[in-house]
């Protein structure tokens, strides 16, 4: 591609330059002005192996992937709530379906073609075997799992994004696992949302939050993708 | 794809590209794993990143990270001074569950060590700087300022219920401002980690100082979070942030905490701070996004509520300051600097 952004503008002066650099359209035009000889060789790939992108995108997927995981519990929950469940318990476990819902359908959004899954036929099945869905005990014990991760996931890969506005997004949702996570705990042992296990005080850190990498996550998580193995070994790490 | 193409580019317009990015030779590490081994797909949005990087800062004005841990300092000098008195009161804690005043202590603990942390944050390098110091005299949980004006909450170090509803207010305001100025501190990751970390830490608080209230001061076998939300949110709040909540646990008064920020509007590509009740993300009404999307269970008529709940919005460091303001006298050192 010989033509570019640049010489099909004419003279693009450095300010609007500086104006729409970081914008998409800018972005699209500059990769065009960088298409030319060599083009990407196609990698076969492991059917079962589910290998997250670089950079940005990758990040986005994964934390796509365990909204799904979220939502696909949440919604098993409440097809069949377990028999000693509250009527209070009901109402919330649905708000919590219908946030991770949200959160789902917004990370979508904002990964389209982007998204992992955009060619597959049907979502991925998830594998909630290790769990005990038919007691109060068991589906919190659940929740109060997949909450904890979520919180320590997205405290520990905010920091590797690169675009300002996906970060500030994204630590939007970032409290409201947190707000989930504590009440969880507390239905489960009132009093522990902020307990030693999940808020860190150690050395130079006091009272943050526990943070875990994709590695970690992905690690902690695998059971419920079984069959399929999800690689971070792209994902950025600093 | 010829990558290096692009720099060059570039530099024609802009000679000073490379010393936007963090060093040229990080520019070309950086890209020296993109090419053959990316998806094409992916690098457009790669590319975006690295630019985004180099230009953000050069057009938007941004707080420096040591203004902004300095504020965050003086936010958890308020938390922490807060807790401190009322889990040292016996009329706060007599009137209180078993799990109640458990909480509050561990509340306590969570902030004085924020106060711990941030002050050897501020103290060692790179900033070798002099943390802010206010006096726990400084600060006026009534809202009266030190007598300046009639009191917000004047019962709020006597009556159980009130201190509650501030304690909510105050934790709200916290996550709020934690994550409105998350993204200046993007140029120090590490900053950055730590700050976003309290900050979740900050909304456990929230949300059991909601539980708190929604369940009552002696909740049935010290059970606050079996008790479900009433009609009305300002006296019994969800865990999380419903809307505007009804303007909060005082409405007329902490309206300003669930309401919008300077700028309150903007698009996908640029930072904002719409009010609580803000229901569109990424540029993109939610009712838009769910549309698309194939969804069983959620009611229609639910959309609005948990497009709202799902998503708690930053506040800006002026809007924040006003709020906490209101928790200081007037001519003390500490009210200079949230002024």
């Amino acid at each position: 591609m010989s033509d570019s952004f640049f010489s099909r503008s004419g003279a693009l002066h450095r300010r609007t330059f500086l104006r729409v650099a970081g914008a998409s359209a800018a972005t699209a035009s500059l990769v065009l002005a960088g298409c030319s000889d060599t083009e990407p060789t196609p990698v076969v790939v492991d059917p079962n192996l589910l290998q997250l992108a670089q950079a940005d995108p990758g990040l986005l997927n994964y934390l796509y992937l365990l909204k799904q995981l979220q939502t696909a519990f949440y919604q098993k929950v409440v097809d069949a709530f377990p028999s000693d469940f509250s009527a209070a318990e009901k109402l919330a476990f649905n708000d919590l379906r219908d946030h991770e819902l949200v959160h789902r359908e917004t990370l979508r959004f904002m990964l389209g073609a982007n998204a992992y899954d955009t060619a597959l036929l049907q979502p991925l099945p998830f594998d909630f075997s290790s769990l005990t869905l038919t007691s109060r005990a068991g589906v919190l014990a659940g929740a109060q799992q997949l909450e904890d991760l979520s919180v320590a996931a997205y405290a520990g890969s905010l920091r590797l994004l690169a675009a300002v506005p996906t970060a500030a997004l994204l630590a939007k949702i970032a409290s409201v696992e947190a707000r989930h996570a504590a009440f969880v705990r507390d239905l489960r042992t009132p009093g522990s949302f902020a307990d030693t296990d999940v808020v860190v005080s150690e050395g130079a850190l006091q009272s943050v939050s526990l943070a875990k990498t994709p590695t970690q996550v992905l690690d902690e998580t695998k059971a419920f993708f079984l069959p399929v193995v999800v690689s971070p070994s792209s994902l950025p790490t600093a | 794809m010829n990558l290096l193409n692009i720099l060059s580019e570039i530099e024609k317009v802009d000679p000073e590209v490379y010393g936007r990015l963090d060093s040229r030779r990080r520019v070309f590490q950086h890209l020296s794993g993109l090419g053959g081994k990316l998806a094409v797909a992916a690098v457009p949005f790669a590319l975006g990143s690295i630019f985004n990087k180099a230009y953000a800062g050069a057009t938007a004005t941004q707080a420096t990270v040591l203004e902004v841990l300095n504020y965050a300092l003086l936010l958890e000098h308020l938390e922490a001074n807060f807790y401190n008195i009322g889990t040292g009161s016996t009329t706060i804690t007599s009137a209180l569950s078993a799990n109640n005043v458990k909480s509050l202590n561990s509340i306590k603990t969570d902030e004085n060590n924020h106060v711990t942390f941030l002050r050897g944050v501020i103290a060692a390098a790179p900033f070798n700087a002099t943390p802010v110091a206010p006096a726990a005299t400084d600060f006026d949980y009534t809202g009266a300022q030190g007598g300046s004006r009639a009191a917000l909450f004047a019962d709020v170090l006597t009556n159980p219920a009130t201190f509650l509803a501030v304690a909510q207010a105050l934790e709200d305001t916290g996550v709020r401002a934690y994550k409105g100025s998350a993204t200046d501190l993007m140029s120090n990751k590490t900053v950055l980690e730590a700050a976003l970390n309290i900050h979740s830490v900050e909304a456990r608080h929230a949300a059991r100082v909601r539980t708190m209230r929604r369940g009552g001061l002696m909740p049935a076998n010290d059970r606050a979070s079996l008790v479900a939300p009433g009609a009305n949110l300002s006296t019994s709040p969800k865990s999380w942030v419903s809307g505007r909540d009804g303007g909060g646990p005082a409405p007329g008064t902490t309206d300003a905490v669930y309401g919008p920020g300077t700028p309150a509007s903007g698009t996908a590509t640029t930072i904002f701070y719409p009010a609580e009740d803000n229901v569109t993300q990424a540029g993109a009404s939610i009712s838009t996004i769910l549309t698309t999307a194939v969804i069983a269970g959620l009611a229609t008529t639910n959309i609005p509520t948990a497009a709202s709940e799902a998503f708690d919005e930053p506040l800006d460091m002026a809007t924040v300051k006003a709020i906490a303001r209101n928790f200081v006298k007037t001519g003390t050192p500490t009210f200079a600097l949230l002024s």
